[in-house]
Protein backbone atom coordinates (compact mmCIF):
# COMPACT_ATOMS: atom_id res chain seq x y z
CA UNK A 1 0.00 0.00 0.00
CA UNK A 2 1.28 3.02 -1.02
CA UNK A 3 0.07 6.71 -0.26
CA UNK A 4 -1.34 7.20 -3.24
CA UNK A 5 -3.60 4.07 -2.52
CA UNK A 6 -7.00 5.38 -2.23
CA UNK A 7 -8.65 2.41 0.00
CA UNK A 8 -6.70 0.49 2.62
CA UNK A 9 -7.52 -3.36 2.30
CA UNK A 10 -7.87 -3.68 5.99
CA UNK A 11 -8.89 -0.10 7.28
CA UNK A 12 -8.90 0.22 11.00
CA UNK A 13 -12.15 2.19 12.56
CA UNK A 14 -10.40 5.48 12.21
CA UNK A 15 -8.91 4.38 8.97
CA UNK A 16 -12.31 3.80 7.20
CA UNK A 17 -13.95 6.31 8.75
CA UNK A 18 -11.02 8.40 6.77
CA UNK A 19 -11.38 6.45 3.88
CA UNK A 20 -14.86 7.05 3.44
CA UNK A 21 -14.44 10.86 3.92
CA UNK A 22 -11.28 10.60 1.58
CA UNK A 23 -14.03 9.27 -1.23
CA UNK A 24 -16.45 12.04 -0.34
CA UNK A 25 -14.81 15.52 0.91
CA UNK A 26 -13.14 16.73 -2.09
CA UNK A 27 -16.54 16.98 -4.03
CA UNK A 28 -18.63 17.58 -0.47
CA UNK A 29 -15.82 20.58 -0.08
CA UNK A 30 -15.77 21.79 -3.51
CA UNK A 31 -19.70 22.30 -2.97
CA UNK A 32 -19.65 23.92 -0.01
CA UNK A 33 -17.23 26.52 -1.38
CA UNK A 34 -19.58 26.89 -4.36
CA UNK A 35 -22.17 27.29 -2.21
CA UNK A 36 -20.45 30.12 0.23
CA UNK A 37 -18.81 32.24 -2.53
CA UNK A 38 -22.31 32.16 -4.62
CA UNK A 39 -24.29 32.95 -1.46
CA UNK A 40 -22.39 35.79 -1.18
CA UNK A 41 -22.62 37.42 -4.11
CA UNK A 42 -26.41 36.89 -3.67
CA UNK A 43 -26.76 38.40 0.03
CA UNK A 44 -25.63 41.36 -1.80
CA UNK A 45 -28.15 43.92 -2.19
CA UNK A 46 -29.62 44.80 -5.30
CA UNK A 47 -28.50 47.83 -7.22
CA UNK A 48 -30.79 50.65 -7.47
CA UNK A 49 -29.98 51.07 -11.13
CA UNK A 50 -31.49 47.83 -11.60
CA UNK A 51 -34.85 48.53 -9.76
CA UNK A 52 -35.10 52.06 -11.31
CA UNK A 53 -34.58 50.64 -14.65
CA UNK A 54 -37.75 48.41 -13.91
CA UNK A 55 -39.83 51.02 -13.11
CA UNK A 56 -38.67 53.31 -15.79
CA UNK A 57 -39.57 50.13 -18.36
CA UNK A 58 -42.64 49.59 -16.55
CA UNK A 59 -43.83 53.56 -16.54
CA UNK A 60 -42.80 53.86 -20.20
CA UNK A 61 -45.13 50.68 -21.34
CA UNK A 62 -48.29 51.77 -19.34
CA UNK A 63 -47.33 55.32 -20.97
CA UNK A 64 -47.34 53.29 -24.20
CA UNK A 65 -50.31 51.55 -24.10
CA UNK A 66 -53.87 54.17 -23.64
CA UNK A 67 -55.47 51.65 -22.69
CA UNK A 68 -58.22 52.21 -20.27
CA UNK A 69 -57.77 50.96 -16.90
CA UNK A 70 -58.22 47.61 -17.26
CA UNK B 1 -54.12 44.04 -22.94
CA UNK B 2 -56.75 41.75 -21.47
CA UNK B 3 -57.12 40.69 -17.66
CA UNK B 4 -55.45 38.05 -18.48
CA UNK B 5 -52.51 39.85 -20.17
CA UNK B 6 -52.40 42.36 -17.13
CA UNK B 7 -52.08 40.00 -14.55
CA UNK B 8 -48.95 37.65 -16.32
CA UNK B 9 -47.45 41.18 -16.78
CA UNK B 10 -47.28 42.15 -12.99
CA UNK B 11 -46.72 38.31 -12.52
CA UNK B 12 -43.42 39.08 -15.14
CA UNK B 13 -42.48 42.09 -13.05
CA UNK B 14 -42.59 39.73 -9.74
CA UNK B 15 -40.30 36.87 -11.03
CA UNK B 16 -37.94 38.94 -12.68
CA UNK B 17 -37.49 40.84 -9.31
CA UNK B 18 -37.35 37.67 -7.14
CA UNK B 19 -34.65 36.29 -9.73
CA UNK B 20 -32.20 39.05 -9.67
CA UNK B 21 -29.71 38.18 -6.77
CA UNK B 22 -29.65 34.71 -8.45
CA UNK B 23 -29.37 36.31 -11.98
CA UNK B 24 -26.40 38.91 -10.63
CA UNK B 25 -24.98 36.10 -8.75
CA UNK B 26 -24.06 34.11 -11.84
CA UNK B 27 -23.35 37.09 -13.78
CA UNK B 28 -20.54 37.91 -11.73
CA UNK B 29 -19.54 34.67 -10.67
CA UNK B 30 -19.17 33.94 -15.06
CA UNK B 31 -17.84 37.12 -16.32
CA UNK B 32 -15.55 37.29 -13.04
CA UNK B 33 -16.16 41.12 -12.71
CA UNK B 34 -18.60 43.08 -11.18
CA UNK B 35 -18.92 45.94 -13.49
CA UNK B 36 -18.97 43.67 -16.36
CA UNK B 37 -21.65 41.46 -14.77
CA UNK B 38 -23.72 44.50 -13.57
CA UNK B 39 -24.16 45.53 -17.56
CA UNK B 40 -25.16 42.13 -17.92
CA UNK B 41 -28.14 41.96 -15.80
CA UNK B 42 -28.79 45.64 -17.19
CA UNK B 43 -28.91 44.27 -21.01
CA UNK B 44 -30.36 41.30 -19.46
CA UNK B 45 -33.62 43.01 -17.69
CA UNK B 46 -34.08 45.22 -21.04
CA UNK B 47 -33.82 41.92 -23.42
CA UNK B 48 -36.76 40.50 -21.23
CA UNK B 49 -38.69 43.18 -21.09
CA UNK B 50 -38.46 43.62 -24.78
CA UNK B 51 -39.28 39.73 -24.96
CA UNK B 52 -41.66 39.39 -22.95
CA UNK B 53 -44.28 38.42 -25.16
CA UNK B 54 -42.25 35.43 -26.60
CA UNK B 55 -42.09 33.66 -22.71
CA UNK B 56 -44.55 31.53 -22.58
CA UNK B 57 -46.59 32.16 -18.90
CA UNK B 58 -46.00 29.30 -16.43
CA UNK B 59 -42.82 28.00 -18.33
CA UNK B 60 -39.55 28.35 -16.25
CA UNK B 61 -38.87 32.12 -16.77
CA UNK B 62 -35.69 31.53 -14.47
CA UNK B 63 -34.09 29.37 -16.83
CA UNK B 64 -35.53 31.47 -19.79
CA UNK B 65 -33.71 34.40 -17.77
CA UNK B 66 -30.79 32.73 -17.50
CA UNK B 67 -30.80 31.63 -21.17
CA UNK B 68 -30.69 35.67 -22.39
CA UNK B 69 -27.91 36.43 -20.00
CA UNK B 70 -25.86 33.55 -21.13
CA UNK B 71 -26.45 34.78 -24.61
CA UNK B 72 -25.66 38.04 -23.74
CA UNK B 73 -22.61 36.77 -22.01
CA UNK B 74 -21.29 34.84 -25.09
CA UNK B 75 -22.16 37.71 -27.39
CA UNK B 76 -19.82 40.44 -25.82
CA UNK B 77 -17.25 38.14 -25.24
CA UNK B 78 -16.65 37.69 -28.96
CA UNK B 79 -17.37 41.51 -29.61
CA UNK B 80 -14.43 41.83 -26.95
CA UNK B 81 -12.24 39.22 -27.98
CA UNK B 82 -9.09 37.96 -26.05
CA UNK B 83 -9.57 40.97 -24.28
CA UNK B 84 -11.81 38.86 -21.78
CA UNK B 85 -9.21 36.10 -21.19
CA UNK B 86 -7.23 38.63 -19.01
CA UNK B 87 -9.08 38.04 -15.56
CA UNK B 88 -6.46 37.11 -13.66
CA UNK B 89 -4.98 40.25 -13.09
CA UNK B 90 -8.24 42.31 -13.06
CA UNK B 91 -8.98 39.70 -10.58
CA UNK B 92 -5.79 40.55 -8.11
CA UNK B 93 -6.33 44.56 -8.97
CA UNK B 94 -9.95 43.96 -7.54
CA UNK B 95 -8.62 41.96 -4.37
CA UNK B 96 -6.05 44.65 -3.79
CA UNK B 97 -8.77 47.09 -3.90
CA UNK B 98 -12.11 45.66 -2.47
CA UNK B 99 -10.53 42.65 -0.60
CA UNK B 100 -14.01 43.41 2.20
CA UNK B 101 -15.95 42.30 -0.70
CA UNK B 102 -14.57 38.81 -1.22
CA UNK B 103 -14.77 38.00 2.90
CA UNK B 104 -12.30 35.85 3.86
CA UNK B 105 -9.41 34.80 2.14
CA UNK B 106 -10.91 31.36 1.02
CA UNK B 107 -13.46 32.81 -0.82
CA UNK B 108 -11.51 34.99 -2.65
CA UNK B 109 -9.26 31.78 -3.86
CA UNK B 110 -12.31 30.31 -4.73
CA UNK B 111 -12.98 32.69 -7.18
CA UNK B 112 -9.43 32.82 -8.16
CA UNK B 113 -10.05 28.97 -9.24
CA UNK B 114 -13.41 29.45 -10.41
CA UNK B 115 -11.87 32.07 -12.72
CA UNK B 116 -9.39 29.73 -14.38
CA UNK B 117 -12.14 27.49 -15.43
CA UNK B 118 -13.15 27.33 -19.19
CA UNK B 119 -16.20 28.91 -20.01
CA UNK B 120 -18.11 26.18 -20.26
CA UNK B 121 -16.97 23.92 -17.26
CA UNK B 122 -17.44 27.10 -15.38
CA UNK B 123 -21.36 27.73 -16.43
CA UNK B 124 -22.51 24.40 -16.01
CA UNK B 125 -20.95 24.41 -12.27
CA UNK B 126 -22.72 27.25 -11.51
CA UNK B 127 -25.81 26.28 -12.81
CA UNK B 128 -26.29 23.35 -11.31
CA UNK B 129 -23.96 23.83 -7.80
CA UNK B 130 -24.85 27.10 -7.07
CA UNK B 131 -27.68 28.43 -9.20
CA UNK B 132 -29.71 25.96 -8.06
CA UNK B 133 -30.68 24.07 -11.62
CA UNK B 134 -31.35 20.39 -12.30
CA UNK B 135 -28.70 19.05 -14.97
CA UNK B 136 -31.72 19.05 -17.71
CA UNK B 137 -33.04 22.56 -17.23
CA UNK B 138 -29.06 23.78 -17.20
CA UNK B 139 -28.76 21.61 -20.45
CA UNK B 140 -31.52 23.56 -21.85
CA UNK B 141 -30.05 27.21 -20.80
CA UNK B 142 -26.94 26.36 -22.29
CA UNK B 143 -27.82 24.59 -25.48
CA UNK B 144 -26.93 21.23 -25.04
CA UNK B 145 -27.26 17.54 -24.09
CA UNK B 146 -27.66 16.30 -20.46
CA UNK B 147 -24.77 14.19 -20.77
CA UNK B 148 -22.30 17.46 -21.88
CA UNK B 149 -23.46 19.18 -18.73
CA UNK B 150 -22.79 16.32 -16.29
CA UNK B 151 -19.42 15.61 -17.87
CA UNK B 152 -18.65 19.85 -17.71
CA UNK B 153 -19.35 19.79 -14.30
CA UNK B 154 -17.61 16.47 -13.55
CA UNK B 155 -14.19 18.20 -15.24
CA UNK B 156 -15.00 21.53 -13.12
CA UNK B 157 -15.25 19.46 -10.12
CA UNK B 158 -11.72 17.89 -10.80
CA UNK B 159 -10.20 21.18 -11.75
CA UNK B 160 -11.42 23.06 -9.17
CA UNK B 161 -10.00 20.09 -6.72
CA UNK B 162 -6.78 20.63 -8.50
CA UNK B 163 -6.79 24.07 -8.47
CA UNK B 164 -7.44 24.31 -4.91
CA UNK B 165 -5.11 21.49 -3.29
CA UNK B 166 -7.85 19.45 -2.44
CA UNK B 167 -6.82 16.13 -3.30
CA UNK B 168 -7.73 13.94 -0.56
CA UNK B 169 -6.75 12.66 3.41
CA UNK B 170 -3.51 14.79 4.61
CA UNK B 171 -3.60 18.04 2.50
CA UNK B 172 -6.36 19.46 4.63
CA UNK B 173 -4.52 20.30 7.52
CA UNK B 174 -6.10 22.09 10.51
CA UNK B 175 -9.49 22.04 8.51
CA UNK B 176 -9.87 18.60 8.11
CA UNK B 177 -11.32 17.86 11.14
CA UNK B 178 -14.16 19.99 10.96
CA UNK B 179 -14.71 18.75 7.19
CA UNK B 180 -15.22 15.74 8.37
CA UNK B 181 -17.52 16.16 10.97
CA UNK B 182 -19.71 18.31 8.15
CA UNK B 183 -19.38 15.47 5.68
CA UNK B 184 -20.59 12.92 8.66
CA UNK B 185 -23.56 15.55 9.84
CA UNK B 186 -24.54 15.61 5.79
CA UNK B 187 -24.02 12.21 5.25
CA UNK B 188 -26.56 11.64 7.44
Amino acid sequence: MTETSKKPGHPTEAEGSHAGFTGLDPNASISRKLRDYYGALQEEAIPDRFLDLLERLDAAERKAQPTEKT
Amino acid sequence: MTEKGKEDDRSFKRTLLATLPNLRAFAVSLSGRQDRADDLVQDTIMKAWANQASFTPGTNMKAWLFTILRNEFYSQMRKRGREVQDTDGVFSSTLATHPEQYGHMDLADFKSALDQLPEDQREAILLVGAAGFAYEEAADVCGCAVGTIKSRVSRARNRLQELLGISGEGEFGPDSEAASVTVRALGG
